[in-house]
């Protein structure tokens, strides 16, 4: 089947079979591995995109169901120019992973709730982002990366 | 105690960002699982429906006539290859060979030009099986009647890593024995003031690195090349060497970054089976297997444990004895080492004169179970923490005041033959202790708990490195301590940076390619940061020695005369910082100095323990009395690291410890129903999810420079799993006034003790 969608940005035409999913387009046809695998069945938040700006889990959402659709990917966040998103930032500075395995699709749903919500309490963080497991982290760090970004993009807003 | 007292690092003992922090978070660290090789196929596996039967025959024409089959790998097409392997004991076969020893064994691998029809092929492989009895606890294993899982005699592995004989194969299903002994238990047990006894049970338990296993394998008459998940790349070259009859220079295994291991991909997993399927399609072959099928190829040792203790009037510990019986599943894999640590690790921090501690580890028809986080200490350290509770309670003490009066003081030799203790748990208590708030009053229904946990770092000293200072002053660190995610590449740059004076981020790493790094035992332990740290220090002060004479010589002056200073070196009014020394040596702006360590167990390294890895948790928690369901309200870790060359990274160890020892303590379990696991599924398997993180968490440190490693540092990162099941008992246990002795605390096991509490009034 042809496929025609925006991907982080760029318009994108390719060849994709009816039963692959998202993320077998993105990391097998288009090598674009930052969507990491990991349960495949839609509970770890680990290959989560965003479609129109809503997070889906990229395991179980078929490639074909994007078509003319706007999917961003972790590789989206960086500016052109190397400048990271206040979320890659926050992580980085907040030591909010180790092994990173879960860190692209984190901080992918992350980016979902601060669209949403640009100042969620520590409770609606916490609710918003139950759908990602970190094994490494015991999550606190990454609440305080959460925080930390959203208070800087406050700041930057308010400019 | 400590070497040299630094109070002015300039590198290490800061947070500095981690190395690896650019490509994490953008999405472009590579593991393994998005590596892609030139005409490479895909493997996929079919596993055994069978916990124990008979293969009577493997019939592979359908499936390898499929299109797109290169090839199927069977038992029977191992010929020419040694196709055991074991680090301990050669007890495992990379496919099953005449009979399959649990439900999910690999019996056969079909290699194809994608996943997809690799996978469809996998059902027109006919195998006939003869079904077997089969024993699922160390008890049906033990019993008279038990069918044998391994008939023959194995050969020992040769890096088991401890000293013991391997019992495995010796006519029963006792996979390894272990005790220790001293002082005199009966006599002990006959004088006490006071004693508790008990039975325990620690559940299986599943790492899921949320990476599963993954492996590419490339064999050609040049050798055997893999890229792998693996933690020891070493270990598993070793194992290789031995499948394929190989000297160790024609194996080559390059470990990329990993997506978490907390020791469920120590030693060899897949390595093998991916190789022989590139031996036999004849070109590179990736095996990744999906988290299904690695909830069926390792998880950790669930234990019965059996133990009492004993104290005198005064309220000293005089006695300890246990019973141990671990479930090592149908392979021992790492088991016998986890059976020798939990035997030991029963003492705990405590200095007790009369202990007796019989351990036996066995065979079952269930996945094989082998290293875990902290492997052995977290089964034995809910015995043993519960009952230090149990018993201050009987005497009529305060936990924390009963703990503090017995535990191990630094520099005692608690136990016998070990290295003295090199931590101090009173200040880790008391850290501890005083972040939950310890003395406060507690609300109704909340109760706390205050644990510790000393453990004998398995961190077996045997470690090489290289480390290259560049014409520009630039260095290169070569290391085989593979990056987890504990940050191996940010604090060996930090100790190479410290020593020669140079930036930070001047400082890059090779890591773990057996071609090319030089030799380390492993990535496990917590040894990394004492073992390979003390390596990268040694080596950069040995270029430094080097550097010094090559400035003797560009200088025209005695060696005598030149005098290191920070990044360089001066002699009179001439100063030199690395990049002119190494340039004008060569008398071009290239070249580099290569710096060597080698480490063994000889000196500051020679006795073991290289390191008591010890920690204190505290928590506080309530019961909800309705549901029995446990909410953690508060949880604080005390990690006592000797020195954090990072202490942002070493609090971020043992948070992640914490959090997965609370899983254990409240819901995670591995469950067989007969001879199926029935929740081998993350859809079924709990894991901590955000929503279980506690409501306070405070992460301590406790720097002493106590440690052996470099500027006083020691292993952390294990320690604060060990005592959180045990803490969790404790806290409910004076929350509700029930005493549970089996992990997980589920709500229905909460509630069904409370229930019982209410009809009988007592204690269950
Ligand atoms: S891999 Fe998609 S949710 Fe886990
Ligand atoms: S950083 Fe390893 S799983 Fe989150």
């Amino acid at each position: 089947m042809n496929l025609q969608f925006v991907l982080n940005g760029k318009p994108w035409r390719v060849e994709c079979e009816a039963q692959e999913t998202l993320a077998e387009v993105l990391r097998n046809t288009l090598n674009l591995n930052g969507t990491k695998v990991s349960c495949e069945v839609q509970v770890c938040g680990a290959c989560t995109v965003l479609v129109d700006g809503a997070p889906v889990s990229a395991c179980t959402y078929l490639a074909y169901e994007a078509r003319g659709k706007n999917v961003t990917t972790i590789e989206g966040l960086e500016k052109p120019d190397g400048t990271l998103d206040p979320l890659q930032q926050a992580f980085i500075d907040e030591f909010a992973f180790q092994c990173g395995f879960c860190t692209p699709g984190m901080i992918m749903s992350a980016k979902a709730l601060l669209d949403e919500n640009p100042a969620p309490t520590r409770a609606e963080i916490i609710h918003y982002m139950d759908g990602n497991i970190c094994r490494c982290t015991g999550y606190v760090p990454i609440v305080a990366a959460i925080q930390r970004a959203a208070q800087a993009m406050g700041k930057e807003t308010k400019k | 105690m400590s070497a040299e007292k630094k109070p002015d690092f300039h590198v290490v003992n800061h947070a500095v960002p981690r190395r690896d922090a650019r490509v994490k978070v953008t999405g472009k660290a590579q593991y393994v699982a998005d590596l892609k090789l030139i005409g490479m196929a895909y493997a996929k596996v079919l596993r055994s429906p069978y916990a124990h039967a008979k293969i009577l025959s493997i019939d592979a024409s359908r499936a390898t006539a499929h299109p797109g089959v290169y090839c199927v790998v069977t038992g029977n097409d191992l010929e020419g290859l040694n196709p055991y392997y074991g680090h301990a004991v050669k007890d495992h076969p990379l496919l099953a060979i005449d009979k399959v020893r649990y439900a999910g064994e690999a019996v056969a691998a079909v290699v194809a030009v994608d996943e997809r029809t690799a996978f469809e092929a996998l059902e027109l492989i006919d195998v006939k099986y003869e079904e077997l009895n089969a024993v699922f606890t160390p008890q049906e294993a033990m019993a008279e009647d038990a069918p044998l899982l391994h008939e023959k005699q194995f050969e020992a592995g040769a890096l088991r890593g401890f000293e013991g004989e391997v019992t495995a194969g010796k006519g029963s299903n006792i996979c390894q024995k272990h005790h220790i002994k001293w002082g005199n238990v009966e006599e002990a047990f006959k004088n006490a003031a006071a004693v508790v006894e008990g039975d325990y049970y620690f559940p299986m338990t599943y790492a899921y690195a949320m990476e599963a296993y993954v492996a590419i394998a490339d064999v050609t008459d040049q050798g055997v090349n893999i890229y792998s998940s693996a933690q020891h790349p070493f270990m598993v070259r070793h194992d290789l060497k031995s499948v394929f009859n190989l000297p160790v220079s024609k194996v080559r295994l390059i470990v990329p970054f990993v997506g978490g291991g907390y020791g469920s991909k120590s030693y060899t997993k897949i390595e093998p089976l991916v190789a022989a399927c590139s031996w036999k399609a004849k070109r590179p072959v990736k095996l990744q297997l999906t988290v299904e099928e690695a909830m069926l190829t390792t998880r950790s040792d669930d234990a019965y444990t059996w133990m009492r203790t004993a104290v005198d009037a005064n309220g000293k510990i005089i006695a300890r004895q246990a019973k141990i019986f671990m479930n090592t599943g149908a392979y021992a894999e790492n088991s016998p080492l986890v059976v020798e640590k939990s035997t030991n690790r029963c003492v705990g921090p405590y200095a007790i004169p009369n202990v007796l501690i019989e351990n036996c580890s066995l065979y079952t028809n269930t996945v094989p179970a082998s290293s875990y986080r902290g492997f052995g200490c977290a089964q034995v350290t809910l015995p043993g923490e519960s009952q230090i509770d149990e018993l201050a309670a009987k005497i009529g003490k305060d936990p924390y005041e009963f703990r503090l009066a017995n535990a191990a003081k630094p520099g005692e030799e608690f136990f016998p033959g070990m290295r003295p203790f090199d931590g101090t748990l009173k200040q880790d208590l008391d850290t501890a202790a005083r972040a939950i708030g310890w003395n406060t009053p507690l609300a109704k229904g909340h109760g706390r708990g205050v644990a510790c946990s000393g453990s004998d770092a398995g961190a077996y000293p045997l470690t090489s490195t290289v480390v290259r200072v560049h014409a520009d002053g630039s260095v290169t660190i070569m290391t085989g301590s593979t990056e987890l995610g504990q940050g191996s590449h940010t604090v060996l740059p930090q100790i190479a940076a410290e020593e020669l004076g140079v930036d930070f981020d001047k400082v890059n790493v090779v890591s773990s390619d057996t071609a090319i790094t030089p030799y380390d035992r492993s990535t496990g332990a917590s040894r990394t940061t004492t073992l390979m740290g003390s390596a990268v220090l040694e080596a950069s002060r040995e270029a430094i020695q080097q550097m010094v004479v090559m400035a003797a010589d560009v200088l025209k002056v005695k060696v005598e005369d030149i005098q290191t200073v920070r990044g360089g070196v001066r002699c009179g009014e001439a100063q030199l910082n690395w990049s002119e020394v190494i340039s004008k040596f060569y008398a071009l702006p290239d070249g580099e100095v290569i710096g060597r360590s080698y480490i063994r167990k000889s000196g500051r390294f020679s006795a073991l323990p290289v390191f008591w890895e010890a920690a204190a948790t505290g928590v506080e928690i309530s019961v909800d009395q309705e549901t029995g369901k446990i909410t953690m309200e508060k949880l604080a870790t005390v990690g006592d690291v000797g020195l954090a060359i990072n202490p942002a990274l070493a609090e971020g160890q043992d948070i992640g410890a914490a959090t997965m020892g609370m899983g254990i303590g409240l819901f995670e379990e591995l469950i067989y129903e007969g001879s199926q696991l029935v929740n081998g599924s993350i859809l079924d398997y709990r894991l901590p999810r955000f929503s279980d993180l506690p409501k306070e968490v405070e992460l301590h440190l406790v720097q002493n420079q106590d440690g052996v490693g470099p500027y006083g540092a020691k292993g952390g990162g294990e320690a604060s799993l060990n005592s959180m099941a045990a803490n969790i008992a404790n806290a409910v246990d004076r929350a509700t006034g029930v005493r549970i002795r089996h992990a997980p605390l589920t709500p229905e096991k909460v509630w069904r003790a409370l229930k019982d509490k209410n009809i009988q009034g007592s204690k269950v």
